[in-house]
């Protein structure tokens, strides 16, 4: 036994306190964050999230001030109430950030994600697909005898569904953009 | 009108605009015009080390010492690579470092070209920002950028990484007053609602401590005297961490001393029992808090800092002060007085004494028998004999450190360099070079043992090059003794690679680089030997000879709270079984 009669499976000879960081509720917020578009900016975002072992569910990023070259970058993150004050507090610390917005508490707000599906197949299932494209307001933006690849734009939910719709159908391909989202009324 | 001049010329007058009279570096390759240039001028001064590793340490020294940011410069590739420890280090202690580092040419970018480094990549993490600056004409505004960067808010290092074709190519220089600034402006004052309310709770509270940390040294003396003045004003007795060593004088009437893993049993205690925790620019690191759940439990806590990712990261508190811990003193002094300063007397009557029973266990206590030096013995003894001296401590890392902490007196802040957050071995000698040459006439002292000393020797070479006196003090105890500790404590006392079989003797070595060797084994002789390091003009490695199982007490073991600490050997024998014998 040793000198400080440590719990057989106690982290307690470690330098650190290893207690599981997910033993409190998780809650899934959408940041916005606005930067100088200039070299490594993404990466040092991205590096913060790796470093301290952050989740990312889903990021984009896109110029949207092209006089002053700010990026906007919507992330949707995962964590204790206590470790999403922590990322942004520590997203606020990057220098060329300008804002960092947490759309989950500050008001209602709107999510939108696009995806494209190529779809294959042919006969019942052909025309099943179409027919629930249609119910999804999906679009037909390309078409063989063979295929097609619709595209549409929803809610993270809502391409889900569809996605789940369309796998026995013969869903070959998908490719998502990830969530942007914005404030909804004059906020 | 705008002066062209060349990319290196640039830097060096950006430097000198800056304010900057010395840089620590080593040359290389990609540097070469930068060197052709420091070549040229007289005002700047380059001190050549002998490792980049040291040249990061000795600006922290530099920095850490005079409040001024410390400059580096290193070549590309392994240049960089070797600066990667020392901006961590920086990076984890809050310290302003600008670091220059040369990169191949733009055009050769990307092609793994002789000593090319992703630098920016690298250093992304250990930086509190850094640029790869591609056109000339952006190269001045860059390090006019990077020193406002370094220096405001919670400081840091920052690294500019400048292609060799950059430092040859002309373009127009801007001064420091025409650079654009950075949207960068941290929060200054605190929210003057917030310290009402903690001078209210200061007010009525019966068992109060100030929690102290770097953060009232980053802010300059004028926060040490104010946090002197509210301490002494209103009797809350103040601990601090290591960082904050010295902004509060540890001859002060309401010194606790150290707190943490290796804090005095009255610190701790207090952090422990207190109803009001005033923690000033402090972090609540892991070596502070012990067990997270055990913290200090029936406390309100009231933390103050600059850094607002600090606030709630590892402690939830209850009353959170963003800004200047020197304008929030300020004001919370402020307040105070015309609210008619006004404490809890019964309370703190009640708290005082509570702490002078505390305090009478005499937690640092040890025993200096018999013909082998007692680290501790050792310290005392430094302490007695340098107190009357214009004096500056450095440390590496491990058990000496933390006996520098408790045994060794800060009045003053800026006094104590070491390396507390990221923990570097080697960090001291470095740094003690760093100090010294920034104030010339005074004593400088590294604390050290001979397994950290050994990390950074070579700086032997720059101490004798610059005729920097610094003192090596190496208490050697020919282990490296706090691994040994936990080995012993924690590892059923299986030594597993922490003796070191083959060390140098350090008086040939001394005499090797041309400097001064004194070896002292007998407890009688260490007085002379101690006066004959302090009398001798010119850089001095003292040999120390120590007891080799020391250990370091009161301990905190991980993952125990305040309340649980180990206060000598006594506490963990019996259980150790018939290996005890080693014990000493």
């Amino acid at each position: 036994m040793s000198a400080l009669n440590i719990k057989k499976g106690s982290s307690a000879h470690s330098a650190y306190d290893l207690k599981n960081p997910n033993a409190e509720v998780i809650e899934s917020h959408t940041l916005t964050v606005v930067v100088d578009n200039e070299a490594g900016v993404l990466a040092r975002v991205i590096g913060l999230f790796s470093g301290r072992g952050y989740n990312i569910e889903s990021l984009t990023v896109a110029e949207i001030n092209e006089e002053y070259h700010t990026s906007r970058i919507t992330i949707v993150t995962t964590g204790t109430p206590q470790v999403i004050e922590q990322i942004k507090a520590q997203l606020g610390r990057i220098i060329p950030v300008h804002s960092v917005n947490d759309l989950t508490v500050e008001g209602p707000y709107l999510e939108r994600e696009l995806a494209l599906f190529k779809v294959t197949g042919s006969g019942d299932k052909r025309v099943e697909a179409l027919r629930l494209a249609d119910i999804f307001r999906a679009n037909v933006v390309d078409s063989t005898l063979e295929s097609f690849v619709f595209e549409m734009t929803g809610t993270s939910e809502k391409i889900d569904a569809f996605a789940d719709l369309m796998r026995p159908l013969g869903l070959t391909e998908t490719a998502r953009t990830g969530v942007a989202a914005i404030s909804r009324g004059t906020a | 009108m705008t002066r062209q001049m060349t990319g290196a010329k640039m830097i060096l007058q950006a430097l000198k605009d800056q304010g900057v009279d010395v840089i620590f570096g080593y040359p290389g390759g990609a540097v070469l015009p930068i060197y052709d240039e420091i070549f040229q001028q007289n005002d700047i001064r380059h001190i050549l080390v002998r490792h980049e590793q040291a040249a990061i340490h000795a600006a922290e020294g530099y920095a850490r010492s005079t409040g001024k940011p410390g400059v580096a410069l290193v070549t590309s590739g392994p240049g960089a690579t070797n600066a990667v420890t020392g901006l961590t280090d920086a990076l984890m202690d809050s310290i302003p470092i600008v670091v220059l580092s040369g990169q191949v040419p733009t055009f050769m970018i990307g092609n793994d070209a002789f000593q090319e480094a992703d630098t920016v990549g690298i250093t992304r993490p250990c930086t509190k920002h850094n640029w790869l600056v591609k056109e000339t004409a952006k190269l001045s505004e860059v390090i006019h950028q990077a020193f406002h960067v370094a220096t405001s808010g919670r400081p840091g290092p920052v690294l500019i990484d400048v292609p060799k074709d950059v430092q040859f190519a002309e373009g127009p220089y801007t001064p420091m007053q025409k650079a654009k600034s950075t949207r960068y402006e941290p929060q200054i004052k605190g929210d003057i609602g917030a310290i009402t309310a903690l001078v209210e709770m200061m007010e009525k509270a019966e068992r109060p401590i100030f929690y102290t940390g770097g953060g009232v040294i980053n802010s300059g003396p004028a926060a040490s005297q104010l946090l002197r003045e509210l301490a002494d004003a209103s009797g809350i007795p103040v601990t601090s961490t290591l960082m904050g060593l010295g902004a509060y004088p540890a001859s002060g009437k309401n010194w606790l001393g150290m707190l943490g893993m290796h804090g005095l049993y009255e610190a701790n205690l207090a952090m422990h029992g207190c109803d009001l925790m005033i923690n000033i620019g402090a972090r609540f690191d892991d070596r502070i808090t012990g067990r997270v759940e055990d913290f200090s439990p029936n406390s309100r806590k009231a933390h103050i800092d600059i850094d607002p990712s600090s606030i709630n990261k590892v402690i939830a508190v209850d009353l959170p002060i963003v800004g200047d811990v020197g304008h929030i003193l300020e004001d919370m002094l402020k307040i105070w007085k015309s609210r008619g300063r006004k404490t809890n007397k019964a309370g703190l009557k009640k708290w005082w004494t509570q702490i002078a029973e505390w305090k009478a266990v005499k937690c640092l206590s040890y025993e200096q028998v018999g013909k082998v030096i007692k680290p501790q013995y050792a310290l005392e003894r430094l302490q007695a004999l340098t107190a009357k001296h214009d004096r500056y401590i450095t440390t590496e890392v491990g058990q000496h450190q933390m006996w520098a902490a408790q045994y060794l007196a800060f009045d003053e802040p800026n006094r104590l360099m070491t390396s507390g957050g990221l923990g570097t071995m080697g960090y001291g000698h470095p740094a003690s070079l760093g100090v010294q040459l920034a104030h010339p006439d005074a004593l400088v002292i590294n604390v050290s043992g001979e397994g950290s000393w050994l990390m950074n020797m070579q700086e032997m070479g720059t101490a004798v090059q610059y005729r920097l006196p610094a003192k090596q003090f190496i208490l050697n105890n020919e282990r490296l003794g706090m691994v040994r500790q936990w080995q012993e404590l924690l590892h059923g006392e299986r030594y597993s690679n922490t003796w070191q079989e083959a060390l140098p003797d350090f008086v040939k070595l001394a005499d090797a680089f041309g400097a001064k060797g004194i070896r002292v084994e007998d407890p009688a002789d260490l007085d002379d030997a101690i006066m004959e390091m302090i009398n001798h003009d010119g850089p001095v490695i003292f040999d120390c000879l120590v007891e080799k199982h020391e250990n370091c007490f009161p301990m905190i073991p991980s993952g125990a709270p305040h309340n649980e600490m180990l206060m000598g050997n006594a506490e963990t024998q019996g259980v150790i079984g018939n290996s005890g014998a080693v014990l000493v």
